[in-house]
C-alpha cells in the first residue's frame, strides 16, 4: 500500500489589477509566475508541471507551452484549461490531483491577460457574450450582464431579496479593495451610490457589475510546504449541470451546493470549521446566490449577514478581503484566481496591512459561464 | 446544423422544440441526446407559442452597435406550455409569472422572438 501524498498550496502572488498598458498576457503571466516562484522558494528547474488559463486577447493553441518557452520552464506535464470563471479553481483542483497521484511535485498554476487594454470594450463584451447559446441566446443582443440580470430577476422573485440587499456586497467589496494597494477600484462607494448607478441590465446597475481589468495571478501546488505556513489542499469538488442559462433547471440548485458538499465530504470538515471565504463575485447577485447555495447564509439571508458585519475583515467569516472581482478587478482567469491567492496570503500571514487574524480553514468557490461550472476548494493551515 | 429546425422555424413564424421519442421529455435548446433518459431519438415538434415568463430584464447597455438602436430592450426567459424554456425579446413592462404569446420580428437579417402579454 502506498500513501497518497498531500498537496500543499506552497506560494502565491500576482500583479496589481487595473491598466497595464502595452503588456501582453505572457508578460503579465511572467510577472505573476516570477513572484509565485519567489514566494514558494523554488527555482525554475523545480517546476515539473504547468497549468495555464486561457486569455481572450491571445487565443493561442498551446498557451501553456508558449508561456513555458518564454519564461524558461521545461515541465514534464503541461496544458491549458478553459472553464470560464471557474478555470482557476479547476486548475488548482487538477494540480492537487497531479501531486496526489505522484505525477508532479511542483505545479505552477498561472493565468493573466490584458483584457482591458488589449482590446476594445465592445470586443471584450462580445467575446464574453459567446458563453450564451449561439442560436437561442446570443442573437437576441444578450450579454453576460443580461444573462446574470435574467437570473437575478428569477432569484429575487423566488426569494424576495432586493436590489438594496445586493448593494451590500458592492459596498463591502469596495471597502476591502480600498485596503489593497493592487486593487483596480479603490474609491469608497456608498449604498446609495450603488442603487443610483447607471442601469446596465435591470436589476443590475454599473456598481453591481465587476470591471474589466488587466492583470495576472500565479500559485504553486507542491508535494511539500514551502517557507510559509503549511496550507494543505484538504478537499475539492465540482458540478456541471448546464452550460446555458436557458437550460438551468433550478435557480435555487445551480450546482454550487453539490460542488461544496463534495469538497466538505472529502476534507472531513463542516461549514462551522471555516473561518475565511473566497467566493466568486462577477456580479453582486453571484455572491448572494453562491453564499446561500453553499450554505454560508440561509436562503435570502446573505445580505442580513453582510449587514451584521459577519463577512467584514473583522467579522466571523471574512469574505474576499482583497475586494473580489467587483473591486479588486476581473481580468478573466486570473480574476477568479485572486480569491485563492488572497486566501493563501491571509492564511500564511502575508497580507501586509490588511492582515486579519490568520484563518485556519478557507472555503473557495468559483463559477464559470452563467452559474454553469462550479468548483469548490477547502484549504487548511496545519500547524 | 443541429438547431436548424428551430432557426428555420423562427423565419416561418413557428416555435419548434425537440421531444424525446422514447420518454416523451421536451428539451430546452437543441440536443443530441435526451436530457432525461439519454435516448438519441429526438423529434422536432411545433409549439403552440403560449408560455409563462420566468425571468425578465431590461438591457440598457447593448453589447454591440447592432443592438444599440433598440436599447433599452426587454429580454425574457419563458417556459413554453409544452415545457421547454426559451430566451427572447418582450414588450416593455412584462412581469414574471405573466402569460405571454410568441411573436416574431426581424433584426439585422435575423428572425427573433418577441413575446407579448396574452391578457
Amino acid at each position: 500500500m502506498t500513501h497518497t501524498p498531500t498537496a500543499w498550496l506552497r506560494g502565491a502572488d500576482g500583479t496589481p489589477f487595473g491598466r497595464h498598458e502595452g503588456r501582453g498576457p505572457i508578460d503579465l503571466m511572467a510577472d505573476a509566475a516570477r513572484q509565485a516562484l519567489a514566494s514558494s522558494a523554488l527555482a525554475r528547474g523545480d517546476i515539473d508541471g504547468v497549468l495555464c488559463g486561457y486569455a481572450t486577447t491571445l487565443p493561442h493553441l498551446m498557451l501553456s507551452t508558449l508561456f513555458c518557452e518564454r519564461f524558461g520552464l521545461s515541465p514534464r506535464y503541461a496544458h491549458g484549461m478553459q472553464l470560464g470563471g471557474a478555470t482557476g479553481a479547476a486548475m488548482l483542483m487538477a494540480a492537487r490531483e497531479l501531486v496526489r497521484a505522484g505525477r508532479c511535485r511542483n505545479v505552477l498554476v498561472v493565468a493573466g491577460e490584458n483584457r482591458l487594454t488589449g482590446q476594445s470594450r465592445d470586443s471584450s463584451i462580445q467575446t464574453l457574450a459567446q458563453v450564451g447559446d449561439a442560436d437561442y441566446e446570443v442573437p437576441n443582443g444578450a450579454s453576460v450582464p443580461a444573462y446574470y440580470a435574467l437570473m437575478a430577476s428569477e432569484y429575487m422573485h423566488r426569494t424576495g431579496i432586493t436590489r438594496a440587499d445586493l448593494a451590500e456586497f458592492a459596498v463591502l467589496m469596495r471597502a476591502n479593495a480600498v485596503r489593497h494597494p493592487g486593487a483596480h477600484l479603490r474609491t469608497p462607494i456608498t449604498h446609495a451610490e450603488v442603487l443610483a448607478s447607471k442601469p446596465i441590465a435591470e436589476p443590475l446597475t454599473l456598481l453591481d457589475c465587476c470591471p474589466i481589468s488587466d492583470g495576472a495571478m500565479a500559485l504553486v501546488v507542491s508535494a511539500e510546504p514551502g517557507p510559509h505556513a503549511p496550507v494543505r489542499m484538504a478537499g475539492a469538488g465540482q458540478a456541471h449541470r448546464h452550460q446555458h442559462l436557458t437550460a438551468m433547471a433550478d435557480v435555487m440548485r445551480c450546482g454550487a451546493g453539490e460542488a461544496a458538499a463534495q469538497a466538505f465530504a472529502e476534507a472531513g470538515l463542516d461549514r462551522a470549521d471555516i473561518d475565511y471565504l473566497g467566493i466568486y463575485d462577477s456580479f453582486t447577485i453571484t455572491l448572494a446566490m453562491l453564499l446561500e447555495e453553499t450554505g454560508f447564509a440561509p436562503r435570502a439571508g446573505a445580505a442580513t449577514r453582510a449587514r451584521a458585519g459577519d463577512f467584514a475583515p473583522t467579522g466571523t467569516l471574512p469574505l474576499n478581503t482583497h475586494g473580489g472581482l467587483l473591486s479588486f478587478g476581473h481580468c478573466g482567469v486570473a480574476g477568479g484566481m485572486a480569491h485563492a491567492v488572497e486566501a493563501w496570503r491571509q492564511m500564511a500571514a502575508q497580507a501586509g496591512e490588511r492582515q486579519i487574524r490568520a484563518p485556519r480553514r478557507a472555503f473557495i468557490h468559483a463559477d464559470g459561464g452563467v452559474m454553469s461550472s462550479h468548483v469548490s476548494l477547502i484549504l487548511s493551515r496545519e500547524e | 446544423m443541429l438547431s436548424a429546425p428551430f432557426t428555420d422555424g423562427l423565419r416561418q413564424g413557428v416555435v419548434r422544440y425537440q421531444r424525446c421519442a422514447a420518454c416523451g421529455h421536451a428539451q430546452t435548446l437543441a440536443r443530441h441526446a435526451c436530457q432525461r433518459c439519454g435516448h438519441e431519438d429526438l423529434r422536432w415538434h411545433d409549439a403552440a407559442g403560449t408560455a409563462t415568463v420566468r425571468a425578465a430584464t431590461v438591457v440598457a447597455r447593448a453589447p454591440s452597435d447592432d443592438f444599440r438602436p433598440l436599447a433599452p430592450y426587454t429580454l425574457v426567459i419563458v417556459e413554453l406550455d409544452e415545457g421547454p424554456r426559451l430566451m427572447g425579446h418582450a414588450l416593455p413592462g412584462v412581469r414574471i409569472g405573466q402569460r405571454v404569446r410568441a411573436g416574431f420580428f426581424e433584426h439585422q437579417g435575423r428572425a427573433l422572438l418577441r413575446f407579448t402579454s396574452i391578457d
